[in-house]
C-alpha cells in the first residue's frame, strides 16, 4: 500500500498536466473554427470543444482510454482493428529478437572473456554498432533480407536483436569478470579446468549482471521490433498502427498504440524482474 | 634433503619485475618442513611469507633455486592435488549452500555423488558445523564461514594444508577458539600445516616450528623449533616456556627490522 500512493500521485499529476496541455494545444483549432464561422466562443466552451475533437493535436486522456477500450475489449482478437492483435504481432518479433540478441550477447561475452583477440576486437565494433541510428539501418536490413527471400517475422526480430544484444554483452562481460583473483586462485589450487571455472564460478557469478542487462535488453527489443515495422509499410503490428495513424492524422490511434507499447514494455520488464527475483532467491543471492 | 621432508626449499628466490624496478619478494630461502609439522610463518608485511606459501602452492613461479612438494615440483603437486589452501577470506560462493561449497572441489575432482555426500558429512563434523549444511554463507558468522572454508580444504584428503592468515579478519575471542580447534584437528588428522600469521601468540601457540621472516628482500631471519609439547591447552600461553619462545620470536622480528634503517 505504501508504494501505491506515490505511484498514484505521479499518475494523477501526469493526467492533470496532460489535460492542461490538451486544452492549450487544441484550443487554436476551436478559435480558428469560431473565427471562420464569425462567432465568439467563451472559455468554457473552448475547453469543452478541446476534449472531443476527431483529430486533436493532443488527444485528451479519456479519448485515448476510450480508444484503448474500444480496440482491445470490444474487438475480437483476430480483428485487424484489435490492438491486442497488433500487440501480439509486435510481441512475437520482440521475443524472437530478444532471444537472438540475448544468445548472441552471451556468446560474444564468453568469447571476449576467454579470448584475447576477441577482447581487443569485438567491443569497439559492438559500440560502433550502437552509434548508428537504428532508423537508418532498419530499412537496409529489411531490403537485404527481402532480396534473399526472408520476410515477415525474422527481419523485424533481427532489428530487435541488433538493439538488445549490446546491453547483454556489456553486462555479461562485467559479470563473467566479476570473480576476484582469490576465487580464481582457489579454482587453480583445485586444478579446475577452464570449463569447470566457467560453469562453476564465472557463470553463476554473472547472474545478477545478466538480469540487469536483460531488463534493458527486453525494452530495447520492443523498440527494435516497432522500428522494424515502420520502413516496410507493414500493415500489422504496433509500428504499423503508429504509421497508419500518422498517414491519416489519427492522433488518437497513435496515442493508443503508444500507450499499448508502453504497457507492453512495462509488462515485459516486470516479467524479467520476476524471473530475476525467483532465480536469485533460489540461488541464495536475493538482496 | 631428508627423505621425510614434505616441503623442501633450497636457495629459493622470487623477483617481481615492476615499473619501479625489481622487487625481491624472496631471497635465498632454505627450509625443510617434515611430515606432520605445524610450521608458522611470521613477519611484517612484505617479508614474503604469503609469497612463499603461494610458491609452495604453485600459484607463483620462483625465479631462483629449487623447491619440492612431496618430492615433486609445486605445479605437479598442485595437479596431484597434494594440498588444501585456505585463504585470508573464506571465499565461499554465495550461490552455494555450506554443503555445496564444501562439495565444490569434490565435484571438480570427479568424486562420485555418494562419496561427495560422505566426505561433506565427515569434514563438516570435523569443524563442528553439522546441521548447517543447507544454510547459505551469509547466514553464518565470519568464524563459521572460515571453518567451512577449512572443511572445504580438508574435504579431498590432501596431506598438506596451506593457510594464509585464515583467522586474520576475526576477533580475538573467535580466533582463540578456532586456534584450539585447529590444533585438535591437526592432532586428529596428522596433516602437515603451513600457516601464515601476523600474531606472535598465535604462531607460538600453534606451531612446532616458527619461521621468522624479514622484508626487503624477503628472507628467513630465524627458525625456532618449539620446545612446547604437542598437547596444548589454551592456558599453556601463561607458562614460562611459552613466554620464552614468544620473546625469541619478538626479538627476531625486531632484529629483522633493525638493519633496515
Amino acid at each position: 500500500m505504501k508504494s501505491i500512493l506515490p505511484i498514484l500521485t505521479v499518475v494523477a499529476a501526469i493526467i492533470v498536466l496532460w489535460y492542461g496541455a490538451a486544452v492549450w494545444l487544441n484550443s487554436k483549432w476551436v478559435y480558428d473554427q469560431a473565427a471562420r464561422a464569425g462567432v465568439e466562443v467563451s472559455f468554457s466552451e473552448v475547453v469543452k470543444q478541446t476534449m472531443n475533437q476527431e483529430r486533436p493535436k493532443l488527444p485528451a486522456p479519456h479519448q485515448v482510454a476510450a480508444e484503448l477500450w474500444k480496440t482491445t475489449v470490444e474487438k475480437k482478437i483476430t480483428s485487424k482493428r484489435s490492438l491486442i492483435f497488433h500487440s501480439w504481432i509486435t510481441l512475437s518479433a520482440t521475443l524472437l529478437g530478444f532471444a537472438i540478441g540475448t544468445g548472441l550477447g552471451i556468446l560474444l561475452a564468453v568469447g571476449i572473456v576467454h579470448n584475447r583477440a576477441m577482447d581487443m576486437s569485438v567491443m569497439p565494433w559492438a559500440i560502433a554498432s550502437q552509434t548508428i541510428p537504428i532508423i537508418a539501418i532498419a530499412p537496409m536490413i529489411i531490403v537485404v533480407l527481402n532480396s534473399v527471400g526472408i520476410q515477415g517475422l525474422l527481419p523485424k526480430a533481427i532489428i530487435s536483436a541488433y538493439l538488445s544484444f549490446f546491453p547483454v554483452v556489456v553486462g555479461m562481460v562485467k559479470g563473467l569478470r566479476s570473480p576476484g583473483m582469490m576465487e580464481l586462485d582457489q579454482m587453480k589450487t583445485w586444478n579446475a579446468s577452464p570449463a569447470q571455472t566457467f560453469w562453476k564460478l564465472r557463470l553463476p557469478a554473472s547472474m545478477p549482471y545478466l538480469f540487469a542487462s536483460l531488463k534493458v535488453g527486453i525494452a530495447a527489443s520492443l523498440v527494435g521490433a516497432i522500428v522494424g515495422e515502420l520502413p516496410t509499410g507493414a500493415i500489422r503490428g504496433l509500428g504499423a498502427r503508429l504509421l497508419s495513424g500518422s498517414y491519416y492524422g489519427q492522433t488518437v490511434q497513435i496515442w493508443a498504440a503508444l500507450l499499448a507499447a508502453a504497457i507492453l514494455a512495462a509488462g515485459l520488464v516486470g516479467i524479467v524482474g520476476l524471473i530475476q527475483r525467483i532465480t536469485l532467491r533460489r540461488m541464495g543471492m536475493a538482496q | 634433503m631428508t627423505s621425510d621432508a614434505v616441503i623442501a626449499a633450497r636457495d629459493l628466490g622470487l623477483t617481481f619485475q615492476t615499473n619501479d624496478g625489481p622487487v625481491h619478494a624472496l631471497k635465498d630461502v632454505n627450509l625443510q618442513i617434515a611430515r606432520g609439522d605445524f610450521v608458522s610463518f611470521i613477519g611484517p608485511s612484505g617479508c614474503g611469507k604469503t609469497t612463499f606459501l603461494r610458491v609452495v602452492a604453485g600459484l607463483e613461479e620462483p625465479t631462483a633455486g629449487q623447491i619440492t612438494v612431496n618430492g615433486m615440483s609445486p605445479d605437479e603437486a598442485r595437479r596431484a592435488r597434494a594440498y588444501g589452501y585456505v585463504f585470508q577470506a573464506a571465499g565461499l560462493f554465495p550461490w552455494r549452500t555450506i554443503a555445496g561449497n564444501v562439495k565444490l572441489p569434490l565435484e571438480i575432482m570427479g568424486f562420485t555423488r555418494a562419496e561427495q555426500e560422505k566426505r561433506v558429512k565427515k569434514v563438516l563434523q570435523l569443524v563442528d558445523l553439522e546441521g548447517f549444511e543447507r544454510k547459505f554463507p551469509w547466514q553464518l558468522s565470519g568464524g563459521m564461514q572460515q571453518r567451512a572454508s577449512i572443511a572445504r580444504a580438508l574435504a579431498f584428503d590432501a596431506d598438506i594444508l596451506l593457510m594464509d592468515e585464515p583467522f586474520g579478519a576475526l576477533d580475538e575471542i573467535v580466533r582463540d577458539h578456532l586456534n584450539e580447534q585447529l590444533l585438535k584437528l591437526w592432532a586428529r588428522t596428522g596433516k602437515t600445516i603451513a600457516f601464515v600469521t601476523h600474531s606472535i601468540p598465535e604462531a607460538v601457540y600453534l606451531s612446532t616450528k616458527i619461521v621468522v621472516m624479514s622484508p626487503r628482500p624477503g628472507r628467513i631471519h630465524d627458525v625456532i623449533e618449539s620446545p612446547l609439547p604437542r598437547e596444548r591447552p589454551l592456558d599453556i600461553r601463561d607458562t614460562p616456556e611459552f613466554l620464552e619462545v614468544a620473546h625469541r620470536v619478538r626479538e627476531g622480528l625486531r632484529a629483522g627490522h633493525a638493519y633496515e634503517g
